[in-house]
């Protein structure tokens, strides 16, 4: 809704735009100009950031170059570092993590935007947005003493003796792990499914379901094979949105996921993420080579989840106008 | 509503102003092995001489030693000497040295847990560097049984715990393993961080002790007040004359007799793997490491006033916590030592 | 026909109630948490945890008084930082500028909103901790502001802009300059929506720990002024967690539920706020 410019007649007979000393004695330019510096101050210290992120890993970059994300030893003592374990870990357990939160995410939205009535469906909403506000360091402390007991004295054996001939589900089981830090993702990741697919489902034209219902098909079918597919674009940029989420998740992943730069199939393995990593390390890095590889690993953070968040807002406003601009009948 | 709210934000800024100069406060960082008696000292510190306070914080000898040098931390602290690029590194940076204050002596032991043992079991340097090597798996293996004949220690996978922070206890157990195995020096080496070829990482002592503690099947090694604040059962190690000892105060002063002697200026020393009767092999100093030179002289003359209380009453506190004093030789020449710090 | 009738049918009452299994696990999810920390912590909330310094290492008794305090300073200079430029940065975007500062300025809000905390950690050590030698309360204050920035500015502007166009005309039509409107008209108007926006940033920061790890540190003792290091609530929480002490153990559940309930309630609240005022049409 754009504002209005209309163009106030001054005191004097001038018609028209005010000029620039009326308008800097009206107050106005005064004010754009402080707005604008704060608005300013908002690029500025984005485009330090970026800066300070490309400089600060200048030596493992020239050092490395792209061998950096293709070699898996972190030995500071020997001074290699290669970024593979880490991504790795980051990787695997954001999958893990959307392998459990987005169908669970999407059948409650559905719910939530299909079935439930009105009243039902914003208070579960509201619950939702509350488990959003929960902090990572509090799904640490209940994966610390919670979850990681759960998964090693019943869920991993459980697995092992029902999947155990899948590779995913071998080897020793310490209750941390891959497998333990994708459960603590999904709980975090799954408000953002749920709410951002709630609103876009909801925002799925009339006309479609009825059309659907008129044709004969179940409620389900309806939900299934038209409106969710509409809405397929938001219901993407919802999972691009849990997946930058997940993967910038430090405090829950580090007090659960074993700490182990490790690469193994099997997701009773320790593991290591970038995230965690870098908490771990950053304060102790005595090499230059050693912090600065750190800085590196921020940057691809970085990098991932600025691409993800992007794409995902481009789906989601994709999705939101396409429903719009078909009519709410 | 508005206006009380300001009203409130000024009233706590001034706050937070005004309150900026009621104490001393002194900022150190670094090793998680001394943390029990560090934190004791500081407390009792404070209570007899309520003029400085001193926060130190346990984040590893690794992160210590990084923030001295960037000059964050006024002090650190560290079970794993500085080595000769460090010190150049802080030379360089500052202008001055940086000094080494032994404190205490202390041990790192192995512990673990595995489900009905409850006794102490023995541990031979290739047993120990083989479970770390990752070459045995198994708690039940020969290396490991054939020094503990009658015990039943079960067929079950072992669980390797080490630290995943920079770790002056890493640095003590790694130049033990460096001593006793050709084989580690080569692969992996002494460090306050290795790359290690198997197992979990916890932050430090603290959560290494915590893991043990809550993972069965598991083997890690920690100073020895947290195996025995948290009733943990610890190992006998195997010493260079061949004794399985168990990390206590006489076995730790044991280690440090013959350094006692011999201590360089810059009190910069190993003691693992020491030669002599009943000497705990995996034993350490832990130091401070004080700047030469302060800008900032009422910080100076605190940390020099800590140092000598420390030297002194300080000590007394330290059986207590399972670290052993400080061999007199060592005490006089840290006394004398002191003097440099300007 | 009639049977695969009746199997379209059962699966789609089957399917439907599956969903909503789905939306009952996902909420109870919430209570488990909720549960957990009452149980574990609700024992351990005693005066000694709000008016106590901590014990030393193994000792028992200690509280956390110094961490409450230094979590709320560090809030207060976030709140400083965050909401000034966030605000006037939105009545930027809403009222002056033009496409392309509008475009660039979102931009990188956004940009900054997805950056993970951690790496804003980063940031914050290497531009205020090393160049100023110190880790202090205002390292973390403004890595945690940095945070709050994207947050109050991009719904900031979203309340300006709800705002319906004839309040603005009216108040031109009478004469009123651009800033008179801003100040007397629009931002009132908005003031709901504005205050929410702002708390739920707050509530958004106060739960962060990864960068507080490199610009707070941590101290046993009270943290005087703002240029000394401090404890917070998540960090001891964090710390507390991976020891091996159960006292510390009953003070990190202890301190999560503190943490959560203020969490919460500041979320429920501005949620009553926005939905009690005067509905904003939306465009």
């Amino acid at each position: 809704m754009a504002t209005t410019t209309t163009t106030v007649p001054s005191a004097g007979p001038v018609v028209g735009s005010r000029s620039f000393l009326s308008r800097l004695r009206e107050g106005d330019e005064i004010a754009r100009i402080i707005t604008f510096l704060f608005a300013a101050s908002v690029v500025l210290i984005t485009l330090l950031l970026v800066f300070e992120l490309w400089q600060g890993s200048v030596l493992p970059r020239h050092k490395f170059g792209f061998n950096f994300f293709r070699t898996s030893v972190w030995d500071p003592i020997f001074d290699q570092f290669g970024a593979l374990p880490f991504i790795y870990g980051t990787l695997v357990t954001a999958s893990v993590s959307l392998l459990i939160a987005v169908p669970l995410g999407i059948g409650a939205a559905i719910f939530l935007a299909e079935l439930a009535p009105a009243r039902i469906s914003d208070t579960l909403e509201f619950f939702i947005d509350l488990l959003a506000a929960v902090p990572s360091v509090i799904y640490g402390l209940l994966g610390v003493f919670v979850v990681i007991p759960l998964m090693r004295d019943y869920i991993q054996p459980a697995l092992k003796n029902t999947l155990g001939f899948l590779p995913f589900f071998q080897g020793p089981m310490y209750g941390m792990g891959f497998l333990t830090a994708g459960i603590v993702l999904a709980i975090m990741v799954i408000p953002y499914i749920i709410s951002v697919s709630r609103e876009v489902l909801l925002s799925v034209p009339r006309d479609q379901r009825e059309a659907a219902l008129s044709l004969g098909s179940t409620h389900w079918e309806s939900t299934w094979k038209v409106v969710v597919p509409f809405a397929r674009a938001g219901i993407m940029g919802s999972i691009f949105l849990a997946l930058a989420r997940a993967l910038g998740e430090t405090m829950a992943v580090t007090m659960v996921i074993g700490n182990a730069p490790v690469i193994s199939a099997s997701l009773f393995s320790p593991g290591y993420s970038i995230a965690a990593i870098i908490a771990n390390e950053l304060t102790e890095a005595t090499s230059d080579l050693h912090y600065q590889s750190l800085i590196e690993l921020g940057l691809v953070l970085f990098l991932l989840t600025f691409i993800l968040n992007g794409l995902a807002r481009l789906l989601i406003v994709a999705a939101s106008q396409r429903g719009r601009g078909m009519g709410n009948a | 509503m508005k206006r009380i709210a300001v009203l409130l934000l000024v009233v706590l800024a001034l706050a937070g102003v005004v309150w900026a100069d009621s104490a001393l406060l002194i900022n150190g960082a670094g090793a998680t092995f001394p943390y029990p008696i560090y934190s004791k000292w500081f407390d009792e510190y404070h209570k007899t001489n309520g003029a400085a306070e001193i926060n130190y914080q346990s984040v590893g000898s690794g992160a210590g030693i990084k923030q001295v040098t960037e000059g964050t931390v006024d002090f650190g602290a560290t079970d794993g000497p500085m080595n000769d690029d460090q010190l150049k590194a802080y030379k360089d940076k500052h202008g001055s040295a940086i000094l080494h204050f032994p404190t205490v002596l202390g041990a790192v032991v192995p512990t673990y847990n595995i489900p009905g043992v409850t006794t102490s079991l023995n541990f031979t340097p290739d047993a120990l560097v083989g479970i770390f090597l990752g070459r045995i798996s198994k708690w039940n293996d020969p290396v490991i049984a054939n020094a503990n004949k009658g015990v039943n220690l079960p067929a079950n996978d072992i669980v390797v715990i080490h630290r995943s922070d920079g770790s002056g206890t890493t640095y003590i157990w790694t130049d033990y393993f460096s001593k006793v195995s050709a084989d580690w020096k080569d692969k992996v080496g002494k460090g306050t961080s290795v790359n290690w070829p198997v197992g979990l990482g916890g932050k430090g002592n603290e959560n290494v002790t915590g893991l043990v503690k809550q993972t069965p099947n598991s083997v890690g090694y920690v100073e020895l007040i947290y195996a025995v604040q948290n009733k943990i059962p610890y190992g006998a190690v195997k010493n260079a004359m061949g004794e399985f000892v168990m990390a206590d105060l006489a076995s730790v002063s044991a280690a440090a007799a013959a350094a006692s002697t011999t201590m360089p200026d810059d009190f910069r020393v190993s003691i693992t793997n020491a030669k002599g009767k009943g000497v705990y092999p995996i034993s350490s100093f832990t130091w401070l490491l004080i700047p030469q030179k302060f800008t900032d002289a009422s910080k100076r003359d605190a940390i020099k006033g800590f140092v000598t209380w420390m030297l002194a009453d300080g000590q007394n506190y330290a059986e207590n916590l399972s670290y052993a004093k400080l061999p007199k030789e060592v005490v006089a020449k840290e006394l004398t030592a002191l003097n440099k710090i300007q | 026909m009639n049977s695969r009738l009746r199997w379209r049918k059962f699966v789609s009452g089957f399917m439907l109630t599956m969903t909503g299994v789905c939306a009952l696990v996902s909420v109870s999810v919430l209570f488990f948490i909720l549960g957990h920390l009452v149980y574990h912590g609700g024992t351990s909330i005693s005066w000694a945890f709000f008016t106590k310094l901590p014990a030393p290492v193994g000792e028992t008794g200690g509280g956390m008084a110094n961490a409450i305090l230094g979590s709320a300073k560090m809030l207060l200079l976030a709140s400083l930082i965050g909401v000034p430029i966030g605000f006037f940065g939105a009545i930027y975007l809403a009222e002056f500028s033009g496409g392309t500062t509008a475009f660039v300025v979102r931009y990188a809000a956004d940009l900054l909103n997805g950056v993970p905390s951690i790496v804003i950690g980063i940031f914050a050590y290497s531009i205020v901790v090393l160049p100023f030698k110190h880790f202090s309360t205002l390292a973390g204050g403004f890595a945690l502001g940095l945070m709050m920035i994207p947050i109050t500015l991009r719904s900031t502007e979203e309340f300006l802009r709800a705002v319906p166009g004839a309040l603005r005309e009216a108040a031109m039509a009478l004469g009123a300059s651009k800033w008179k409107t801003i100040v007397t008209v629009i931002v009132p108007a908005a003031y709901r929506g504005i205050l929410t926006a702002v708390l739920l940033a707050f509530a958004r920061v106060a739960g962060e720990t990864a960068p507080l790890l490199f610009t707070a540190l941590g101290n046993r003792f009270w943290s005087p002024g703002w240029n000394q290091p401090t404890d917070s609530l998540p960090v001891a929480i964090y710390r507390y967690a991976i020891s091996p002490f159960e006292d510390w153990h009953r003070q990190a559940w202890a301190a999560g539920l503190v943490l959560l309930a203020l969490i919460l309630v500041i979320n429920i609240v501005a949620r009553a706020i926005l939905s009690r005022g005067i509905a904003v049409p939306r465009s």
